[in-house]
């Protein structure tokens, strides 16, 4: 927790300015403010604004981390202005200044106003972000197991503040990706037993080659969320389910490239890339695997010409799976439900350190699905926080 | 100092000189290496994806493994690939969390008298280079400085990402790691856009694509930002970086000839291992920029005479 008896300091700030409309670059503006410094970033670009140049955009309307209007990145990292204390920010410079920019990977309105029309909204709509409840509705209320709805409240704390989609880094170079809020969003519905279309949805985001399987796996989305949603991980329970429970073989490969790399696993012990490769495209013999290794020759040759993998390695198996991992691979394998802890919903034990930290703390665990373990010690949903 | 060693997948397969180097470097560190040969593959993250029990379940017993080494004088797990050490972290986060959930993993390792005990110490080789050896000894034991040579630092997300499972602390702050090992073997830090981005090479076959304009994109924007070469602890950004490079270079359609090191091996020249033991001669992009093949010395610029070598200095403010 910040400390909130130290006095007032100054602290400046550069703002990344920008007009659009103007016709001119964008530029840097230095104010230096005075507050203490448990106040927020937010609070420090509204003092400049207040004392220096009222020209400054900025939009907010909570200031407590709630509306979700206030996304900026601050020293590069996007999160919520309102939601980042000036000492850390400060911390967290290069060189002393704390730098504020608009967010990325959406065009800029003016200064740090961002269109989230054209790409945050645009994209949540993409994954019809509603209810389609079964036909004939039940008479009276849905009854839900309690896990089930336990099991999406991770993304349900999402405020829409777009801060994961800013530094998306497939987004960066695929603006067509359907992006982590979105998808998160997306789970938030297929997580939904009272959801009718679930298969429908799962298959319409394996088959969008700008869709589930197209997540580089890069934690970027869940270090800038300031709600512990932890997209990624939402994403891949989507894959998880897509592929295991559906058995969706989609066009872009994700469901064969899960299935032999888990195969590679079960019969090496090691991965072995080139099965790896080939499995992915569905086989050796399949037309794409032809295609993607037509183009890849020249690497693969050259890496040959270079020694890096000799014949032997690219072709043969050098390495079989000890008996122990067979037999683990047909233990787990063989349950009748999976058996997963999500960090979010159990907590932690009690004598471990990030269980004082609701919100850091509880960002954890990569595609868990949501089986939370009803009797882990401090078992309580933290979702609501 | 004895390490209970998992050498990886990759390093065994597609880039044995990753394995190669960090066998040639060790014991110029002090490093003894105890082979985890029983181990099986980390998952990546893709097994995780598919089942989080079974990747538990596997990096537990390479633990459980690690362990063993560990009760016969091994200090710590040590492992040389980011993909490694965050899928490992990622399964030890979850085993270590909650008691009820280890001691399940754990009945699955019965059989073979594996137990996973909560609370192993397992490193990435960068990290122990800046924790266990020290940048003070790491300096010390440089032989051929890389005095004009600028890196540009290369991390893979895997071992900057989530903050709070990496343990990135102000005591620790292991997202600058690469910088200052780079400073400590006297090169020059290259600061450019994407040290700390994704390579994209887990979606290599979904995305072939967007996969490839990252690493494109990325080693772009080294060049522009003057670096000689980039150095990785990530064998999996490699394979993007380096063997699919002359790929890369036609998705974003210029000409980027730029040399990718893995970590053991920036460190072994550095050290006075010849280009040659480190499988530098393995890449496809060729470094030359970084080595002059006639004298097989280090060299931002060309061949340097012993007094140039030896009055080095370190550049590469922050
Ligand atoms: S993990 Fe996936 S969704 Fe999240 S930022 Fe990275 S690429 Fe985007
Ligand atoms: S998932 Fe998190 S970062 Fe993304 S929009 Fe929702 S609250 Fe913001
Ligand atoms: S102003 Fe509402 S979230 Fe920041």
């Amino acid at each position: 927790m910040a400390d909130t008896r130290k006095p007032a300091q100054d602290f400046t700030l550069r703002i990344r300015r920008y007009d659009p409309e103007s016709g001119e670059a964008p530029y840097w503006d230095e104010h230096t403010i005075n507050l203490e410094p448990h106040r927020s970033v937010l609070e420090g670009i509204l003092q400049a604004r207040g004392r220096f140049d009222g020209s400054i955009g900025i939009r907010c309307s909570c200031k407590a981390a709630i509306c979700g209007s206030c996304g900026v990145r601050v020293n590069g990292q996007a999160g919520l202005a309102c939601h980042t204390h000036l000492d850390a920010a400060l911390k967290s410079s290069r060189d002393g200044v704390i730098e504020v920019e608009p967010m990325g990977n959406m065009p800029i309105i003016k200064d740090l106003v961002v269109d989230m029309d054209a790409v945050h909204w645009k994209k949540i709509r993409r994954v019809t972000p509603w209810l389609l409840a079964q036909d004939p509705l039940p008479e009276r209320e849905h009854i839900v197991p309690r896990e089930a709805m336990v099991d999406v409240t991770q993304s349900m704390a999402c405020i829409q503040c777009g801060a994961c989609v800013s530094d998306c880094l497939s987004m960066e170079v695929d603006p067509l990706f359907v992006g982590p809020a979105a998808l998160a969003k997306a789970y938030r519905f297929v997580g939904d037993p009272r959801d009718s279309q679930q298969f429908e949805r799962l298959k319409d985001l394996a088959e969008d080659p700008h869709g589930m399987y197209d997540c580089t796996h890069c934690f970027k989305c869940i270090e800038a969320c300031p709600k512990g949603v932890a997209p990624m991980n939402q994403i891949m329970r989507l894959r998880r389910r897509a592929g295991g429970d559906h058995h969706i073989e989609d066009r872009n490969n994700g469901f064969n490239h899960e299935h032999a790399f888990v195969k590679n696993i079960r019969r090496n012990g090691l991965l072995h890339e080139n099965d790896l490769l080939t499995d992915s495209f569905g086989g050796k013999a399949s037309p794409k695997a032809a295609m993607f290794l037509a183009k890849s020759l020249p690497v693969i040759t050259r890496a040959l010409l270079r020694r890096k993998a000799t014949l032997k390695v690219a072709l043969g198996h050098p390495h079989k799976a000890p008996k122990d991992v067979k037999r683990i691979f047909d233990v787990v394998e063989g349950r009748p439900e999976r058996y997963d802890l999500n960090l979010y919903i159990t907590g932690y034990d009690e004598e471990q350190s990030g269980a004082e930290e609701p919100n850091v703390g509880a960002i954890a665990g990569g595609g868990e699905d949501g089986q939370a373990i009803p009797s882990a010690p401090g078992a309580s949903p933290k979702g609501a926080s | 100092m004895k390490v209970a060693y998992w050498p990886g997948c990759v390093s065994r397969g597609f880039t044995p000189e990753l394995h190669g180097s960090v066998a040639a470097v060790a014991p110029l560190l002090g490093i003894e290496l105890v082979e985890l040969d029983r181990a099986c593959c980390t998952g990546a993250g893709v097994l995780a994806e598919h089942s989080q029990e079974l990747a538990d379940t596997l990096n537990g017993r390479t633990f459980a493994l690690a362990q063993k080494e560990m009760a016969n004088g091994a200090e710590l797990m040590m492992n040389i690939c980011s993909t490694c050490q965050g899928a490992q972290s990622e399964s030890q986060e979850r085993l270590d969390a909650n008691a009820e959930y280890r001691a399940h993993v754990n009945e699955t390792l019965a059989p073979e008298g594996l137990t996973y005990e909560k609370g192993i110490s397992n490193k990435n080789f960068l990290w122990l280079l800046v924790e266990e050896i020290g940048l003070e000894k790491l300096s010390s034991l440089v032989e051929r400085p890389l005095t004009d040579l600028k890196v540009g630092p290369f991390y893979g997300c895997y071992i900057v990402r989530p903050a709070d499972r990496i343990q990135i602390t102000d005591e620790r702050p292991r997202d600058t790691y690469l910088a200052l090992v780079i400073e400590a073997l006297g090169g020059t830090v290259i600061e450019y856009a994407g040290s700390h981005k994704c390579c994209g090479f887990p979606i290599i076959t979904m995305n072939t694509d967007a996969s490839l304009k990252q690493a494109g994109m990325h080693l772009g924007d080294a060049a522009d930002a003057d670096a000689d070469c980039l150095v990785t602890p990530c064998p999996l950004c490699h394979l993007n970086l380096d063997l699919q490079q002359p790929l890369a270079e036609k998705v974003v359609g210029r000409p980027l000839e730029m040399p990718v090191l893995h970590l053991p091996q920036l460190v072994g020249l550095a050290l006075g291992l010849s280009p040659k033991e480190l499988g530098l001669a393995r890449h496809v992009v060729k470094p030359t920029s970084v080595i002059d093949w006639t004298t097989t010395v280090v060299a931002g610029v060309g061949a340097q005479d012993e007094e140039t070598v030896t009055g080095s200095s370190v550049a590469g403010e922050k």
